[in-house]
């Protein structure tokens, strides 16, 4: 198991030490800052042996995280909890910063004396912790509370304390995905995915139990049997129009995985996402979709090499959604060769810039509706150069966003039960938002 | 108010004025001053000194406080063991405070406290706090067994607490339950023989229901438990494997790992023609794919997992290549273990696409990366022989940038492919030649020797080239040393009279002016070898090479057995049993997967595994096969230690290019006439290629139409071909050979039929075969025992085997023989059926074909059609039969008769085909699907010559 955590600022100063385990000396400490931190070369993995002990690190913003052992521990385990280790300190005291940690070392003590012991993990949802490790000093707990605390530490529900109240119950979906592509010059598309996450915000009352519902084929398929499947057959074929607009009935999610509130043996058996959700934000679900997915954008490349010493560019955008809604933030990326001299660029929208050090034009623009398309020109002008090789020619890049699903995914509902405190599902306020953003997205020149 | 403030003191006398301030009356002041000790303690400094001062604040109700005097006392309890003592009767105070908290905190603490004389006293409050009432202080009690038997572990046997934590596994809170479990199995590690887990059937179904109710480390905890256990049978591993798998959709990653491992470890007993095993394999693919979405440092460990899982398991993940194509801003470490998976999943399929990403990775900026992107490309032409020209191009491309790592690396592959494919890319030679002077490391300058030294007799100033390497000869590595001693002497042989001068000099140089006794044997064997027999220096310097086989850097099968049992784990990271980093007892137990107990199939389950159990798997891992040693050192094959000389898999053996046509070496070939050299005796008996294809789902709708049974009728003999003339008499100065093939009892017969239509007598009969296809070589020499007169013929039956060395041919049953007598050696070349070679023991499983059948491409089946032939179904079966083809099933669709065979090559080579016959129409259609598609246009010749005769 892990022997013990140390915390190091940019300049390898250890900011906290905390060792568990008798095989692990101070000399752990110095090991890591002379091999790691102040190495000459560029860290070449995350997982370092010196001397037969294993140091296991990540890095946020300046700071390392390094947990040290000198077992054959599950890595797997060590990676998940430094980074819950920096979820709990961001959800104590904000950023990880130096000042941060030297500010609230007696409080990340206490925290990796209880999330840590023995250097194995224990319960480290932020939720719990806070309800007895504070930075204002233990109140004295009455008896009652103190069984409640140890209960919810250890028990099931772990993630979620009894007892809070809301005077209004609302909760907030986010469906966030990232939509990838990789299209020929042809405009074939090479690869594409959707990487999507449900974000929940929940303000409810009680120990709510939720069910949460969306148009998975392989939910719907089961409820409709014959008719509805047909029907979902039907609406995948117009998915090109429509595109945001529930055009699809259901989508075939190719895997998902789910916070630990979620009962996965429910998920495995029914299909059915149901839980008791922790109190304010959690991630409920990611999930990856590959097939049917609504491409916002097309990018039609045309590069024309005009003698040696010249480049011209056209670009079309068109814009594959419905009308009425509106992309946001869009950036087109064209690069350019490295020996680029100069650019003329005309665009009809937004606007458009040569950018040296970036080796591109970057075209830039604010909004834009579905089913419109733009264009940009360029002229590149290109020093004569006596090297062989020929210019690799990189992908056009894309970033936007979008107020919809790519993948086509939609809420369907999400219930709420709270048997013991008074108040029904419709009574609570459920808010359901799509955002759509641009991954890697590329089409090749 | 902020905390760093305590980070700054650094003033003299700074121990003094703690101290004072440690006393005194004010709580807040203490508390600062405790604070400041613990801040001076984590910046490494000596703040021992302070221990009874820090030891007297301890008393107290602030549990803030009390936390941080205990992390003070859990540093420096060691170093003051008097001392510690004093805080004994707090802890046992602490044991029975009413705040389960507090309770906890002290147990807690207590176990930290590394003095033997206060263990002594702890066990009390030990044993009362694993019974506590409250679930919190239990499961921190279960832990503290762990860390007491860690300092003592004759005491916690002594006092009973081993009991009291197992019967913790049935406790009523999965989290008492995960930590004991976590406790126990540390503790069952380091005694390897104690049935201290003692797990059975009850325990694990007590361990099933806590997995789905605890914490996710607590489930980490159980899975990595359950993984240690060996189910009774196929039907409870199954059961095990369904509760298993919902964790695979858990949002830890460690979760989904500890999950896969339990799966595929448990996987190994379940039967393969099990639909249930088809179903799991499916599952394992997507939430594999995900981890690749996790942070880099997960991602890290999970492709580390994933190389072995490939290894195992390649049929998981062989659709999943594109996930693996590298980002642009992936950390270095992520992709460079991407590339590495992205070979192992190389295949026909989706060579273009592999090929296009290496190529852009081979321009990027990182040194190493970029290096074994060159270094990949040429894996993919020794793997897919269908991209090799492609690759080879690349590679060239590659060269002309001039950018030197690049230049030597791919040399280095190049290398690789010419050993692959011997006399195929000989071209590219003279490019190689122009970037010699760049070249500085040593295994690219070795590589660079090697060609020349292999065709020597293609360059020119071969002589030149390797001289100039010579005057620097002390300076190199010994590996360009031992390269450029074999290239000259190989050079010597080829072109003796240009060369005696430089076969002198690096002789000399070899035995006397060098200490290095590698070197030096080496150079004496060859001076010997030169100066007693010239002919035999030959055969041993320039004999036949094995082709390298594709899958160079796979791990050794029983390691790879011992790391899939740690999947997830630092082991599996590191590609290293435990024992390599893990010092003392832990580890030292080696995991084994789980003996398959289904359905007769125990024979998939190698048996290595249990022979190299005991001892230590450090003992390096002999992939090159023994053969190699003396041989193989002679015939320089040090350059590739990597490299798999061994009998290559059969498959293979097929897809070997290159003609050598009869003209060049025969003379030796006829000297050496009884055994040629053994080198490919490895080839016939290689295992036959049957491998993970067999474990693809079973079921849809082609699974019941098996059931129908084909009655097989009795077999009728093999079909053998007339005798047609080989070698007509006016060529062989008066020798006339026909002949023909035949399979009799398993036995491949050549059937000669020798004329003498010359006037003189012909006696010293001998015939050799040049390399062929399927390895085909006389069992024994040409029985002519009398000498064979004018005009008289006689009939010899040649018996042949088919451990030859292989070669492929253009037909593919194309057969060049060398035909001696005392007149003359004569050539000639005949086709022989492949039918010959179809063996006895082809009639394949029903589950077995249909899997096969299901895996093999579709690219890979060709269709044919058999014209005039007038048999019905049930004949056609039987006269095939009687050529070793296998009919296995047999349904009617309409009056159409489909019949399903299987034909098993000597060489190990599956032939599927689904032979359809309709009533009344003479032609019948065949479809034949095969991993080696080459042979489908023989077999459909036999089937032609079977039917109809």
């Amino acid at each position: 198991m892990i022997g013990g955590l140390f915390i190091y600022n940019h300049k390898g100063e250890v900011l906290i030490s905390r060792v568990y385990r008798d095989d692990i000396g101070r000399n752990a400490v110095d090991a890591f800052r002379v091999n790691v931190i102040h190495a000459r070369q560029q860290v070449r993995s995350p997982v370092t042996n010196i001397a037969r002990t294993s140091f296991f690190h990540v890095k946020r913003s300046n700071i390392w995280l390094a947990a040290v052992t000198k077992q054959n521990v599950n890595a797997a385990m060590v990676f998940e909890f430094l980074y819950k280790m920096c979820d709990v300190m961001t959800a104590y005291f904000g950023k990880i910063s130096e000042e941060n940690i030297k500010n609230n070392f007696v409080l990340i003590y206490e925290l990796l004396d209880e999330i840590l012991d023995f250097g194995y993990p224990q319960n480290s949802e932020t939720g719990a912790l806070k309800t007895f490790i504070t930075q204002t000093g233990i109140k004295s707990q009455s008896k009652e509370e103190q069984s409640q605390i140890t209960s919810q530490v250890t028990g099931q529900i772990g993630w979620r304390r009894e007892g809070i109240k809301y005077r209004r119950n609302e909760l907030f979906l986010d469906v966030l995905e990232s939509v990838n592509l990789l299209m020929s010059p042809q405009g074939q598309v090479l690869s594409a995915h959707v990487s999507g996450r449900v974000v929940m915000k929940s303000y409810l009352s009680g120990m709510p139990e939720c069910k949460f519902g969306m148009n998975d084929k392989i939910v719907i398929d089961k409820q409709g049997k014959g008719g509805a499947s047909e029907e979902a057959a039907a609406g995948k074929s117009d998915l090109g129009g429509s595109g945001g607009g529930g055009g699809k009935q259901s989508i075939a999610i190719d895997d998902c995985t789910f916070h630990q509130c979620v009962r996965l043996s429910k998920f495995d058996a029914e299909r059915s996402i149901s839980f008791i959700p922790p109190d304010g934000e959690c991630e409920l679900m990611r999930y990856r979709t590959t097939k049917d997915i609504i491409l916002p954008f097309r990018v039609i490349p045309l590069v024309r090499e005009v003698g040696r010493t010249k480049l011209e560019v056209k670009v079309v955008i068109k814009s594959n959604f419905k009308p009425s809604l509106l992309a946001q933030k869009i950036e087109v990326r064209i690069p350019t060769p490295l020996n680029t001299s100069g650019v003329q660029v005309i665009c009809m929208k937004g606007k458009a810039k040569y950018k040296a050090s970036e080796n591109a034009i970057v075209w830039k623009i604010k909004r834009m509706a579905g089913m419109k398309e733009s264009q940009i020109s360029a002229e590149i002008e290109l020093l004569p150069t006596n090297d062989k090789k020929k210019w690799a020619r990189p992908p056009i890049s894309m970033n936007f966003e979008v107020p919809f699903a790519p993948s086509g995914l939609k809420v369907r509902y999400l219930k709420v039960f709270e048997p013991k405190l008074n108040y029904s599902d419709h009574d609570v306020i459920k808010w359901v938002r799509y955002i759509g953003r641009s991954g890697i997205y590329e089409t090749r020149c | 108010m902020t905390d760093s403030k305590y980070f700054t003191t650094t003033k003299k006398g700074e121990i003094f004025e703690l101290k004072a301030e440690l006393n005194s009356d004010k709580k807040e002041k203490k508390k600062e001053a405790v604070k400041k000790v613990i801040a001076s303690m984590t910046v490494g400094k000596d703040v021992s000194a302070l221990f009874p001062d820090v030891v007297n604040c301890m008393q107290t109700d602030n549990l803030e406080l009390k936390k941080l005097v205990y992390l003070y006392l859990m540093n420096y309890a060691k170093s003051q063991p008097d001392m510690a003592i004093m805080a004994v009767n707090t802890f046992v105070k602490d044991c029975e405070d009413p705040n389960p908290l507090i309770r906890a905190l002290a147990v807690r603490t207590m176990g930290c406290i590394r003095v033997d004389k206060i263990t002594e006293y702890l066990c009390e409050p030990l044993r009362k706090c694993l019974k506590d009432e409250d679930p919190y202080v239990r499961k921190t009690a279960a832990v503290c067994v762990a860390k007491l038997h860690d300092i003592n572990a004759q005491l916690v046997e002594d006092q009973g607490f081993l009991d009291t934590l197992k019967d913790l596994i049935s406790d009523s809170n999965p989290m008492v339950v995960a930590n004991a479990v976590a406790a126990l199995s540390e503790i069952a590690e380091s005694h390897p023989n104690s049935n201290l887990l003692d797990l059975n059937p009850q325990s694990i179904n007590k361990l099933l229901t806590a997995l789905n109710e605890c914490t996710e480390w607590g489930q980490i905890f159980i899975l990595d438990c359950l993984a240690n256990y060996t189910p009774r049978d196929d039907r409870e591993s199954q059961s095990i494997c369904e509760r298993v798998t919902p964790r695979l959709s858990h949002a830890n990653s460690a979760v989904v790992l500890s999950a896969v491992k339990v799966l595929m470890k448990f996987m190994e007993m379940l039967p393969k023609d099990l639909d249930y095993y088809g179903t799991l394999l499916k599952k394992l693919a997507p939430p594999l794919v995900t981890l690749l979405s996790a942070e880099p440092e997960l991602q890290y460990v999970a492709l580390r997992n994933i190389n072995l899982i490939v290894q195992k398991r390649p049929e998981i993940l062989k659709h999943e290549m594109k996930v693996f194509f590298v980002k642009y801003n992936d950390p270095i470490y992520v992709k460079l273990e991407k590339l590495d998976i992205m070979i192992r999943l190389a295949s026909q399929a989706n060579i273009a696409q592999v090929l296009a990403e290496l190529k852009e990775y081979a321009t990027e900026v990182d040194v190493d990366f970029v290096r074994k992107a060159v270094r990949a490309i040429g894996r993919c032409a020794i793997k897919v022989e269908q991209s090799a020209e492609r690759c080879v191009s690349t590679l060239l491309d590659l060269i002309q940038t001039k950018v030197n790592y690049v230049v030597q690396e791919a040399i280095v592959v190049i290398k690789d492919i010419f050993r692959k494919y011997p006399n195929k890319y000989e071209s590219v030679i003279a490019t190689l030649c122009e970037n010699l002077d760049s070249l500085d490391e040593p295994e690219a300058r070795a590589a660079m020797i090697w060609i020349v030294g292999e065709y020597a007799e293609r360059i020119d100033n071969a002589d030149e080239l390797l001289e100039s390497f010579l005057e620097g000869f002390h300076d190199e590595s010994t590996q360009v040393q031992l390269q450029l001693l074999t290239a000259i002497v190989k050079l010597f042989l080829k072109k003796p009279t240009e060369t005696q001068e430089l076969v002198q000099q690096v002789l000399s140089l070899a035995t006397q002016d060098s200490d290095n006794p590698d070197l030096r044997d080496r150079g004496y064997i060859y001076w010997r070898l030169l100066s007693t027999d010239p002919v035999a220096a030959k055969e041993v310097v320039l004999a036949e090479k094995p082709l390298i086989s594709e899958e160079t850097d796979l791990i050794e099968p029983t390691l790879l057995e011992e790391l899939i049992c740690h999947i997830g784990t630092l082991a599996s990271v590191y590609h290293k049993p435990p024992s390599a980093f893990v010092e003392g007892s832990r580890g030292v137990m080696h995991k084994r997967l789980p003996a398959r107990t289904g359905s007769g199939e125990g024979t998939e389950c190698p048996d290595v595994g249990n022979a190299a159990g005991g001892s230590a798997p450090e003992a390096a891992p002999s992939i090159i096969p023994s053969q190699g040693d003396l041989l193989g050192d002679l015939l320089n094959l040090d350059l590739a230690p990597p490299t798999t000389t061994g009998p290559t898999p059969s498959t293979s053996g097929m897809q070997m290019g290159g003609m050598d046509l009869l003209g060049g070496g025969l003379e030796s070939l006829l000297f050496n006439m009884v055994s040629h050299p053994k080198m490919g005796a490895g080839f016939g008996a290689a295992p036959a290629v049957m491998p993970a294809s067999l474990n693809a789902p079973v079921g849809g709708g082609l699974g019941d139409l098996f059931d129908l049974g084909g009655g097989v009728g009795m077999p009728m003999g093999a079909y053998i071909p007339p005798k047609t003339v080989w070698l007509p008499a006016m060529k062989a100065k008066g020798l006339e050979i026909s002949g023909t093939f035949a399979r009799r009892a398993g036995v491949i017969q050549m059937e000669l039929v020798l004329t003498n239509k010359a006037m003189s007598v012909m006696t010293d009969f001998a015939i050799q075969f040049n390399r062929n296809s399927f390895g085909l070589a006389p069992a024994g020499p040409l029985q002519v025992l009398t000498p064979l007169g004018p005009n008289q013929t006689i009939e010899v039956s040649l018996p042949l085997s088919t451990v030859g060395p292989v070669m492929k041919m253009d037909p593919l049953n194309n057969l060049q023989v060398a035909v001696k007598n005392n007149i003359d050696v004569f050539y000639f070349s005949c086709q022989y059926p492949i039918s010959m070679l179809f063996v006895e023991d082809g009639k394949m499983e029903r589950q077995v074909f249909l899997a096969t059948w299901k895996d093999i491409p579709n690219d890979n089946e060709s269709q044919f059609q058999i014209q005039d032939c007038h048999l019905n179904s049930e004949a056609a079966s039987n006269k095939l039969q009687g050529s070793n083809i296998f009919t296995i099933a047999k349904r009617t669709v309409e009056g159409q008769d489909m019949l399903y065979m299987s034909i098993k090559l000597s060489n190990g080579i599956w032939v599927l085909a689904e032979l359809k016959v309709q009533a009344g129409n003479p032609n019948y259609t065949i479809s034949l699907k095969c991993r080696a598609p080459e042979v489908s246009q023989c077999v459909f010749q036999c089937y032609e010559a079977v039917l109809k005769n």
